[in-house]
């Protein structure tokens, strides 16, 4: 039998996984409601608030700003970010940490404070609401992202593979396509998701730059939360809950696939 | 004459760090450069000067805000640590399949995208939200927690933990808990063997998860704004009025400035924490 000390902490974890667990536990529920109201427990059941999502041209609209929008940094930063990642892990060791230090204070400066000084820098060259200014903010917040992702990969990289290639004749272009780039490609992979997710999800920088004539999707989430309770928000967030579900699944299948073969 | 892959190895170190050029042109764009118009127009806008400064300090409300902000972010660490302590150190002792049930917990909420979590939180605390019916239920008198501090403190920790739980396993992990059988086998009462040999050890975790939800705490705009009330308004939310709603840049980019200083002050105070941490993991490994 578990000792007293152990089912304490077993009652514990309980609780501190249901606080964990509690906004998607309501969410989930809420988008189904028959109401528009969001009192808890959801009232009736039915699919008008998907409904909504899918055709109500402000939340369409959104979302495809989000998607192309997230699409474009996840490929710009996994580029930019897993260049600087070979930077960082071969530059000299001191030159190299410096760097990344650098290169991961975007995760660290509060929101607004960057959110302003971007907006008011976007003022002047006139790229509030467009889909530059959004892809270089997002693109400068999600390098942080990519070069810890790609670093963990680089770090247990074993660099006699390229000296071995390269001594077999192949120059450095062929010895990053076939040796290096396959062996470090989970790392990019998982960087170009985070990349995603950080565009996808942005809100306070999103919420200066915006104009009405292109919202992103959390924007046009924070609009609907402040103005009334509506429960497509709720739609929202399960939609997106499952597809990142899925999509993390199916990388753990193929990363445990790789690790087999 | 040096063979070929001692060239290489020779050469690289000095070319490679221009692999990041881009990536810190990137940076200088849209991160230093707008940084260093916050911090020039905090002192030139409307006048040259250190009025806006002197503004903010003087005025008793900017004073209370930014109280305000520290005693809210110390709250959400404090309440962060509390929960992710004796969970961390579950996630270590437990079997393989409750381990992964643990983590999965700590992963599910970042799934969730980050505004709709505040809507739930806002669904939760709400007059007649999902924790007041249960109090009803139970036979208590409701609290008021939306439009409250400690309704925005909740909110906080929920999004917070991860940032806390994850640092803080990473580091019991790597303890080797034949040190707590040895202390054990030499008399030690398994509270003392725990105090003495496995907190101190598992410290490193606790520092680099504490800078981390404290420096993300100071900066937290959206679950404040949410769901909080003109009584628990947060720095940020007076930095983002002063800019869209008064225009009055110079007196935002103060407010930004204090709030950039105080982060970066926190940071360097950590940096020697942190490298301990890191001296610990090499030994690990």
């Amino acid at each position: 039998m578990p000792s007293f000390p152990r089912v304490l902490l077993g009652l514990f974890c309980l609780l501190v996984a249901v606080l964990l667990l509690a906004p998607t536990l309501v969410v989930i529920p809420m988008s189904f409601n028959g109401n528009k109201s969001l009192a808890f427990p959801p009232d009736g059941f039915s699919w008008q608030w998907y409904e909504n999502f899918l055709t109500n041209p402000d939340w369409t609209t959104s979302f495809t700003n989000s998607l192309f929008i997230a699409l474009i940094v996840a490929v710009v930063a996994t580029a930019v970010g897993t260049l600087a990642a070979f930077g960082v892990t071969r530059a000299a060791a001191r030159t190299g940490g410096l760097l990344r230090a650098l290169l991961i204070t975007p995760m660290v400066v509060p929101g607004v404070v960057l959110a302003i000084g971007i907006y008011a820098v976007y003022l002047d060259t006139h790229l509030v609401g467009t889909v530059t200014g959004f892809v270089l903010a997002h693109t400068m917040l999600a390098i942080p992202f990519v070069l810890i992702a790609v670093q963990a990969s680089l770090e247990v990289f074993d660099r006699r593979l390229e000296t071995a290639a390269g001594s077999l004749g192949a120059n450095r272009l062929t010895v990053f396509r076939t040796v290096t780039l396959p062996l470090i490609l989970p790392g990019v992979l998982s960087g170009a998701l985070f990349a995603f997710i950080t565009s996808f999800d942005e809100i306070i920088v999103a919420l200066f730059i915006t104009s009405p004539y292109l919202k992103t999707l959390p924007v046009q989430i924070y609009t609907s939360i402040t103005r009334d309770a509506d429960p497509t928000v709720a739609a929202v967030g399960t939609l997106l809950f499952f597809a990142t579900s899925l999509i993390i699944i199916a990388g753990l299948l193929f990363g445990m696939r790789r690790g087999r073969t | 004459m040096p063979d070929r892959p001692a060239l290489l190895t020779r050469l690289r170190p000095r070319g490679a760090v221009w692999l990041a050029a881009p990536a810190v042109a990137v940076l200088l764009l849209v991160l230093a450069y707008p940084l260093a118009i916050v911090v020039w127009r905090s002192f030139t806008d409307p006048a040259l000067g250190i009025d806006n400064y002197v503004w903010f300090f003087q005025s008793a409300v900017n004073r209370t805000v930014l109280q305000r902000t520290f005693i809210v972010a110390g709250w959400v660490t404090l309440a962060s640590l509390v929960c992710a302590y004796p969970y961390a150190y579950a996630m270590t002792i437990a079997g393989r399949n409750m381990r992964l049930a643990l983590i999965l917990c700590v992963l599910v909420p970042f799934w969730l995208s980050g505004v709709v979590r505040t809507l739930a939180w806002v669904i939760l605390l709400q007059d007649s939200g999902v924790i007041n019916s249960m109090l009803r239920g139970l036979g208590l008198s409701p609290v008021k927690l939306i439009r409250t501090l400690p309704g925005v403190v909740i909110g906080m920790t929920q999004v917070l933990l991860p940032f806390m739980i994850l640092p803080i396993y990473s580091v019991m992990k790597g303890i080797d808990t034949r040190l707590l059988q040895a202390a054990r086998s030499l008399g030690a009462k398994p509270w003392r063997a725990f105090l003495q040999i496995y907190v101190p050890l598992s410290l490193p975790g606790v520092y680099a998860g504490v800078i981390i939800v404290f420096i993300l705490s100071l900066g937290f705009y959206i679950t404040p704004a949410l769901l909080g009330g003109p009584r628990s308004t947060m720095l940020s939310s007076l930095v983002q009025n002063q800019v869209l709603s008064l225009l009055n840049w110079g007196r935002g980019g103060a407010m930004g400035v204090v709030l950039l200083v105080a982060t970066f002050v926190l940071l360097a105070m950590a940096a020697p924490l942190m490298r301990q941490k890191h001296s610990a993991a090499r030994r690990e490994a």
